[in-house]
């Protein structure tokens, strides 16, 4: 706290602090309320009011929607394949994830499915993205808890994940890989045994991370007892992901309510009962090594078999020969005009998938038209967003960076 | 546990209270049900096991006159519930936008039904912390979801030739 400056004026009191990125005013005797963020160094764009008796806190109210872009009534105007794009800007390096349920309702609503190759290349892309984004959650949480060591090697670690997923996809961040009845690539030449070799790369890489992070006195001190999160209050607030399963609630959609091809693949839903902060780590190191397994097996499967369509028979018969011919040469298919002018048979449906951060559902609704009526998105982050406003109450104020580096909570995500 | 079988098991725990029952696509299933029994409703659901709101949809239909409020429940603890998704529907019409709360039954609904206050205005009553919570307050009293906010369209690249 050595950036103190003790301000006086008109506006504000003289027994307001003013600290970096924060402002407070006395509100009682003792009673403090402290404004932290949007533009704090580590809460992203996200603003916390606590309001703190000497060093505890006794009020936490979290201040959402700093990156809030209307998601929901931006896809009532655009046509259906637009969706897109637009959803995987919720969580840009999570973006296979955050679509996938998407798509899959409107297959649902149309009565169509992707070929299994294509389910098996969408599994590939989603588990990519969810070691890159526990990585990059990890790098956020080394800065919260000034560990810049911890900052520096996953987001250094996390690189070899991107890069493949631009190999595989030709974009960085943003892929749009999944789409209607398909993806739109199929896996370049040489992939999987580059795949092979950042599997075992990161393997060791864990080890590593383990010596210098997780088992750190330092670290260990600082997360465990914080922020715990007991079974029945996880489940009352309708905590997601890793924070639900380091409370000891085995829920995964992969498992409860598989899609793609996860039911025929071989992993363990690993599980905590501790709750705290520190249950929620290793949370993420065990669900990495779970992916990376799940990677192994679909590099197998993908060079146990030849190259087949990746797009579904209801899109494919009418692209053009030119774009039959780029497919066998490149694997690279290009979408057809009709991706532009479908239209989705009336219904509802309610798709579900595990992204990085927890679940995330879309309930969409369509009336026949080329745009959808209704989608209403939930994600992870913004229901995680609960623990702030239940779980820091009681907390000291060193206590809250660990805590909300621990719940790896995503503005973007969460105000969609 | 077949959806059809899971239907058979909320008619018998709701008995009159649910108006309509609808499958949609095999895991989805609708119970629309009045609006003046949406407390009782929602404590025998989660007595069953539906322990948690995942997701509070409002739909508005504008030309029919209603606002849709469906509360998307799902299960942590139970392993065949948790497959379902079960949304409890019903309508409140759009010119009198106030319903009660089930904050006290399902804390996981609190941000849900402060987002559904802010984006349509509707008034969740007894709701003790009503206030918006994604949008600033000018921006909350255009009621942004709402079908007559209009957002003025993408143009269309592809046109049908005459």
């Amino acid at each position: 706290m050595s950036g103190i400056i003790r301000t006086q004026g008109a506006q504000v009191g003289f027994n307001d602090l003013k600290l970096p990125g924060m402002w407070s005013r006395k509100i009682g005797k003792d009673l403090y309320e402290i404004f932290i963020g949007p533009q704090h160094p580590g809460s992203g764009h996200m603003r916390i009011v606590i309001r703190v008796d000497g060093d505890v806190i006794v009020e936490a109210d979290p201040d959402m929607g700093y990156v809030h872009r209307t998601m929901e009534k931006l896809s009532e105007v655009r046509t259906w394949i637009k969706g897109i794009p637009l959803f995987e800007r919720m969580a840009i390096h999570d973006a296979c994830n955050v679509t996938l349920p998407y798509v899959r309702a409107v297959e649902k609503l149309m009565d169509i499915e992707a070929p299994e190759r294509a389910k098996y290349l969408r599994v590939l892309l989603c588990e990519i993205n969810r070691i890159a984004a526990f990585l990059y959650g990890f790098g956020i949480f080394g800065v919260f808890l000034g560990h810049s060591t911890m900052y520096m090697w996953p987001f250094g670690d996390r690189e070899v994940w991107v890069e493949l997923a631009e190999w595989l996809t030709g974009a960085r961040l943003t892929h749009s890989y999944p789409v209607f009845g398909g993806v739109r690539r199929d896996v370049p030449a040489g992939f999987t045994d580059a795949l092979r070799k950042a599997i075992r790369y990161m393997r060791k890489r864990l080890e590593d991370y383990r010596k210098i992070f997780v088992d750190n006195p330092v670290i260990r001190a600082r997360l465990e007892g914080v922020g715990v999160i007991p079974k029945n209050l996880a489940i009352e607030l309708g905590i997601t992901g890793p924070n639900l399963r380091a409370s000891g609630v085995k829920y995964d959609v992969r498992l409860n309510h598989p899609y793609e091809v996860y039911d025929q693949l071989d992993f363990e839903i690993p599980v905590f009962q501790e709750g705290d902060a520190y249950a929620r780590v290793w949370q993420r190191v065990e669900e990495i090594k779970q992916s990376l397994n799940i990677l192994e097996q679909v590099a197998d499967w993908l060079d146990r078999h030849p190259r087949t369509p990746i797009l579904h028979d209801k899109f494919w018969k009418t692209a053009p020969p030119l774009y039959k011919k780029i497919f066998e040469e490149t694997g690279r298919a290009k979408l057809g005009a009709v991706y532009a002018i479908m239209k989705v048979p009336a219904g509802k449906a309610y798709e579900r998938a595990e992204t990085a951060r927890g679940e995330i559902s879309y309930y969409v609704e369509s009336n026949g038209g080329n745009k959808p009526y209704r989608i209403r998105i939930h994600s992870a982050s913004a229901r995680n967003a609960l623990v702030y406003k239940y779980i820091v109450p009681g907390h000291r104020v060193m206590d809250l960076p660990a805590i909300y580096g621990s719940i790896d909570y995503f503005p973007p995500e969460a105000d969609r | 546990m077949s959806p059809e079988e899971l239907v058979e098991r909320i008619k018998s725990l709701l008995g009159d209270y649910a108006k309509e029952i609808k499958i949609w696509k095999n895991d989805y299933i609708e119970v629309e049900v009045d609006k003046e029994n949406i407390e009782e409703v929602a404590k025998r659901m989660k007595e069953f096991g539906f322990d948690h709101v995942k997701d509070l949809t409002v739909v508005d239909y504008m030309k029919e006159g209603f606002f849709r409020i469906i509360y998307n429940l799902g299960s942590y603890d139970n392993f065949e519930l948790s497959y379902y998704i079960v949304g409890i529907a019903y309508n409140i019409p759009r010119d009198k936008p106030a319903t009660k709360t089930l904050f006290y039954i399902y804390t996981s609904a609190d941000f849900q039904e402060r987002e559904a206050y802010e984006a349509f205005g509707i008034t969740f009553e007894g709701h003790p912390d009503l206030r918006p919570v994604l949008l600033s307050p000018p921006v909350a009293e255009l009621k942004p979801l709402r079908k007559d906010f209009v957002v003025k369209e993408d143009p269309e690249i592809i046109t049908k030739k005459k």
